[in-house]
């Protein structure tokens, strides 16, 4: 049972290292933002695994609710709103920088652009 | 509420306030006056910060009006006066200094964009250093790290356009690095607020999760700082950016890492780790040899000035990172005292190299031959510079490395080593200064090169010369930038 | 229950990242990763983590991996990376993994009450949010109030992605020869010949953006805000773009419109803050508002501020769907 209050930890540390490998090994640029875009998702998880608490529910207090009702944690999900809309962002900017580079050097694959710049 | 109490705050909203406003103008010209005007306002502003806490005194400023931990609170001390002087100042000097050769490099199109991304990167950086959160840090991180990127892809060489692209993979692989270690170190705490972190974090018995964070948040900003070997991203990103966002970055932006890294270091892990001090000095002092030697050694094999700048940058901050890593008030001081001369001394330098680049078209240093002659105001400049990098006595770079012998000195054994590094170092640094310096003065122009026989625009000379001069003053006069530094050690260190 | 099905949507998790990296075809692996967002989205929610499950479903699942698909019709669809030949990536990828594992094995596990993080801000929130702002959603009083100035932060790095994707892809060139109307809309691609995406489509879009404004507005009261409401606003648009073809949206929503919107979302939160300075508050010390009712002060700040948000996401959006839209069209 132990194991299963940490999976998803396991599952974070799992999804980094197939962002990591797919950033670092691809050399197609699309792919590497695509495993970007992962990467930081998995962040994700890890602040939203810690806001939960058991038997809570999320953290919207009803006018009427009784006093005792337990809720999540509010703060990683605030955290983590400001992170996804940082994701994005940076996807953004990224792509528009492959697309500039496709239309410069004509591939977007990293190992022909690094001979092409090599041959100036 | 007083105008003078609310400093803190205005300092980053009068940046934010006006983007927006730069955005949207198309006029010819305005943008960059919006931005000079904002840029050059905060900077009083910091001015006016740094006389207050020099003395030793912390402000505190709550957004929003909540207390910390439960709301983010601005701490200003010594170490982020200085900072944010040299942020904003540098910024000035490079939008000032600009003018002309952004108008040449940067399209009419593209100019409102441009300069609302040079005012957002300015408030990104001074948001870094103004704040006591340490998701703040993170979420100001990012503000500046996407529009360093904008400015840079402005580059009108192609080159920079796979320059940027690698800087953003680099600089969100360690930014989120960062953001692992604040969540991890959250989940041992339950707050964000540095202050109230480095309270708690002594208090847990889960230290894998604190020591696990210590060593996510010290490379992430390794990699924003481009310590060696994470430094890969910076000497293109430097080399084919327009010139006057290298002036500006290479001033600023990998010294504001520095600093976060100095803060969360000493802040929080300090007093909580065991022994953390001996894990600072395995883990920095050897990147920080490496970097300067493998910095200087690079800088000597190549062939285009901008470039081998930045990999003088990076053997720059080799020192910055020994200093830090030394853990005593003299090592501290050489290293924050050093984060600013470098400041000035590589501000300087890349200014210089604009200059040329107006006039000479071109920054390999094979066709700047005979430059000290046709130029020889924007080349003395140059000199006083590289003499800075090397550490002559009366240049910024002499006063660094005076409290960094120091601070070795009173290490000992392993002292005389690190002595001996520096030394040999600065010999390297000899080296590829004359290199540029021996084409500069002692070569002539070949037959077919394009003639150049004006001196650079005054707009530009004047505050070069103006950066150039402010450097001597600072190492002739050093109350300002050494006694700061040194206020900001002894409370680093708790030291009182 | 819920244990079962959180094990098999994190499993699903792995096994779609793996899917995304092994797959040569950069479409397959665009759609995957939007799988991926949408299965992450589900997670969110199992999680007790409502308004999160909702940002990340509409901006991982939706804008993501339609930004993609448009960079992809810009660029190329195959992935002609050479096999792998060095094990540094593989080396550097497994310590990384290592050191996380070895790190959380001391973790509290999942959902214990006494952990640490539920025990010191968390429980003051929830406890001060009626009192002080009197709004229902706590997420939204935390993000807009208490930490509004790392919202303020995230309402500019919006704002800078909208600059730099502008500045990158900026305004189309003039054309030397004038195309006609005809056949500019002939090339530039949409669905208008396929009958059963255009009708279900168009009957989608005002749902869409209605629930978009519901979203925006209702934020304080159940899961929302200014982030999903921009988001989703912009979607519905973007829907319209995708059927009918750029140009006609962009008939229905100037680009200057985007422009301004932008622009005004980020000034007005930054002005927010400024008024309440020269209201003798602090930064973003919205109870200063109303110098009668400090709660009221507080919803009017939280107001405003949202629907800044709202304005500079839906805005950035729209404008940065154009950018890639545009640039195809020769």
């Amino acid at each position: 049972m132990e194991i299963l209050g940490l999976y998803n930890y396991v599952v974070f540390a799992v999804l980094l290292m197939v962002g990591l490998y797919c950033i670092l090994a691809r050399t197609n640029i699309v792919k590497s933002i695509i495993g970007l875009s992962i990467f930081q998702s998995a962040v994700f998880l890890l602040y939203i695994s810690m806001d939960k608490v058991d038997g809570g529910t999320a953290p919207i207090i009803q006018p009427g609710a009784p006093a005792d009702t337990i809720y999540a944690n509010p703060l990683p999900q605030v955290l983590i709103l400001t992170a996804i809309v940082v994701g994005i962002s940076t996807t953004a900017l990224a792509l528009a920088v492959a697309v500039r580079i496709k239309e410069a050097y004509g591939t977007i694959e990293e190992d022909k652009i690094q001979e092409m710049d090599r041959e100036l | 509420m007083t105008l003078y109490d609310q400093l803190p705050a205005l300092v980053i909203a009068v940046l934010l306030f006006t983007a927006p406003i730069t955005y949207m103008m198309r006029l010819h010209g305005f943008p960059w006056a919006v931005a000079t005007l904002s840029v050059v306002t905060a900077f009083i502003i910091s001015c006016s910060l740094a006389a207050t806490v020099f003395n030793g005194e912390t402000i505190i400023y709550e957004m929003g009006g909540w207390s910390a931990p439960y709301g983010i609170a601005l701490h200003i001390d010594a170490l982020s006066a200085l900072m944010a002087m040299l942020i904003t100042g540098a910024s000035s000097a490079a939008l000032i200094f600009g003018a002309r050769s952004l108008a040449d490099e940067v399209g009419e199109e593209t100019a409102p964009a441009f300069f609302s991304a040079w005012q957002l990167c300015t408030a990104g950086l001074v948001g870094m250093v103004i704040t006591g959160d340490a998701f703040n840090i993170f979420v100001f991180m990012e503000i500046s790290s996407l529009s360093t990127y904008v400015l840079v892809s402005a580059g009108p060489d192609r080159r920079a356009l796979i320059a940027t692209y690698r800087y953003i993979v680099m600089g969100t692989i360690g930014a989120t690095f960062y953001l692992i270690g604040v969540g991890f170190l959250y989940m041992v705490t339950g707050t964000l607020n540095t202050a109230d972190l480095a309270a708690r974090v002594g208090a847990t018995e889960n230290i894998r999760l604190v020591l696990v964070a210590a060593g996510f948040i010290s490379v992430g900003l390794a990699v924003k700082a481009a310590v060696f070997p994470m430094h890969q991203w910076m000497p293109r990103a430097y080399t084919y950016a327009p010139n006057a966002v290298t002036v500006f970055i290479a001033a600023a932006s990998t010294k504001v890492a520095l600093y976060v890294l100095i803060r969360v270091d000493y802040a929080i892990f300090q007093n909580s780790i065991a022994n953390h001090d001996i894990q600072l000095t395995l883990f920095l002092v050897p990147l920080g040899v490496l970097a300067l030697f493998a910095g200087s050694l690079l800088a000597i094999y190549e062939k285009n000035l901008k470039t081998l700048l930045a990999y003088s940058s990076v053997s720059q901050i080799g020192y910055i990172a020994l200093g830090i890593a030394m853990t005593s008030v003299a090592g501290l001081t050489g290293a924050i005292v050093h984060m600013f001369n470098h400041g000035l001394i590589k501000g300087g330098m890349f200014m210089a190299v604009a200059c040329l680049a107006i006039r000479y078209r071109s920054v390999n240093i094979a066709n700047l031959a005979g430059a000290g002659r046709a130029m020889p105001w924007t080349m003395a400049a140059f000199v006083i510079g590289g003499l800075g990098l090397i550490g002559v006595p009366l240049t910024p770079g002499f006063i660094s490395k005076w409290y960094l012998v120091l601070a070795a000195l009173e290490k000992g054994g392993a002292g005389a080593f690190l002595i001996a590094i520096i030394l040999v170092s600065s010999l390297l640094a000899v080296i590829y200064v004359w290199k540029v310096i021996e084409v500069a003065y002692f070569k002539a122009p070949r037959a077919n090169a394009v003639p150049v026989t004006q001196e650079a625009p005054l707009s530009m000379l004047i505050p070069t010369w103006i950066v150039v001069l402010l450097g001597i003053w600072f190492s002739i006069d050093t109350r300002m930038p050494v006694g700061m530094a040194s206020r900001a050690a002894e409370i680093l260190l708790g030291v009182k | 229950m819920t244990i079962v099905f959180s094990l098999f949507l994190l499993s699903m998790l792995v096994l779609v990242a793996v899917a995304v990296l092994r797959t040569d075809n950069l479409f397959t692996a665009v759609m995957l990763s939007g799988v991926f967002s949408l299965i992450m989205a589900a997670n969110f929610f199992v999680l007790d983590a409502a308004d999160v499950a909702l940002t990340e479903a509409v901006i991982g699942a939706g804008i993501s991996t339609v930004l993609f698909l448009g960079a992809l019709a810009l660029t190329s669809e195959q992935d002609r990376s050479p096999p792998v030949g060095s094990w540094v990536p593989l080396l550097t990828s497994s310590a990384l993994g290592g050191v996380i594992i070895y790190a959380v094995m001391q973790a509290p596990r999942l959902g214990d009450p006494n952990a640490i993080v539920h025990m010191h801000v968390a429980p003051w929130y929830l406890e001060k949010t009626p009192e002080l702002i009197d709004v229902p959603n706590v997420v939204t009083a935390v993000l807009a109030s208490f930490r509004g100035y790392d919202t303020l932060g995230e309402v500019f790095v919006v704002f800078i992605a909208c600059i730099g994707v502008m500045s990158l892809l900026g305004r189309v060139r003039p054309r030397r020869e004038t195309i006609s109307e005809e056949t500019f809309s002939k090339q530039s691609r949409n669905l208008r010949h396929h009958l059963i995406p255009r009708v279900v489509g168009k009957m989608l879009i005002p749902f869409i953006v209605l629930f978009g404004l519901y979203v925006q507005f209702h934020g304080d009261f159940g899961p929302g805000g200014g982030f999903q409401a921009g988001a989703l606003v912009a979607a519905g648009i973007i829907l319209y773009a995708l059927l009918e073809g750029d140009t006609r949206a962009r008939q229905l929503v100037p680009e200057w419109f985007s422009s301004v919107l932008v622009a005004l979302g980020a000034f007005t939160y930054a002005s927010v803050g400024v008024a309440c300075m020269v209201m003798g508050g602090r930064f973003l010390d919205y109870s200063v508002l109303d110098p009668h009712d400090a709660i009221h002060g507080q919803h009017l700040g939280i107001l405003l501020v949202e629907a800044g948000v709202g304005m500079t996401v839906a805005g950035v959006m729209i404008t940065i769907f154009h950018a890639f839209a545009r640039r195809g069209i020769r």
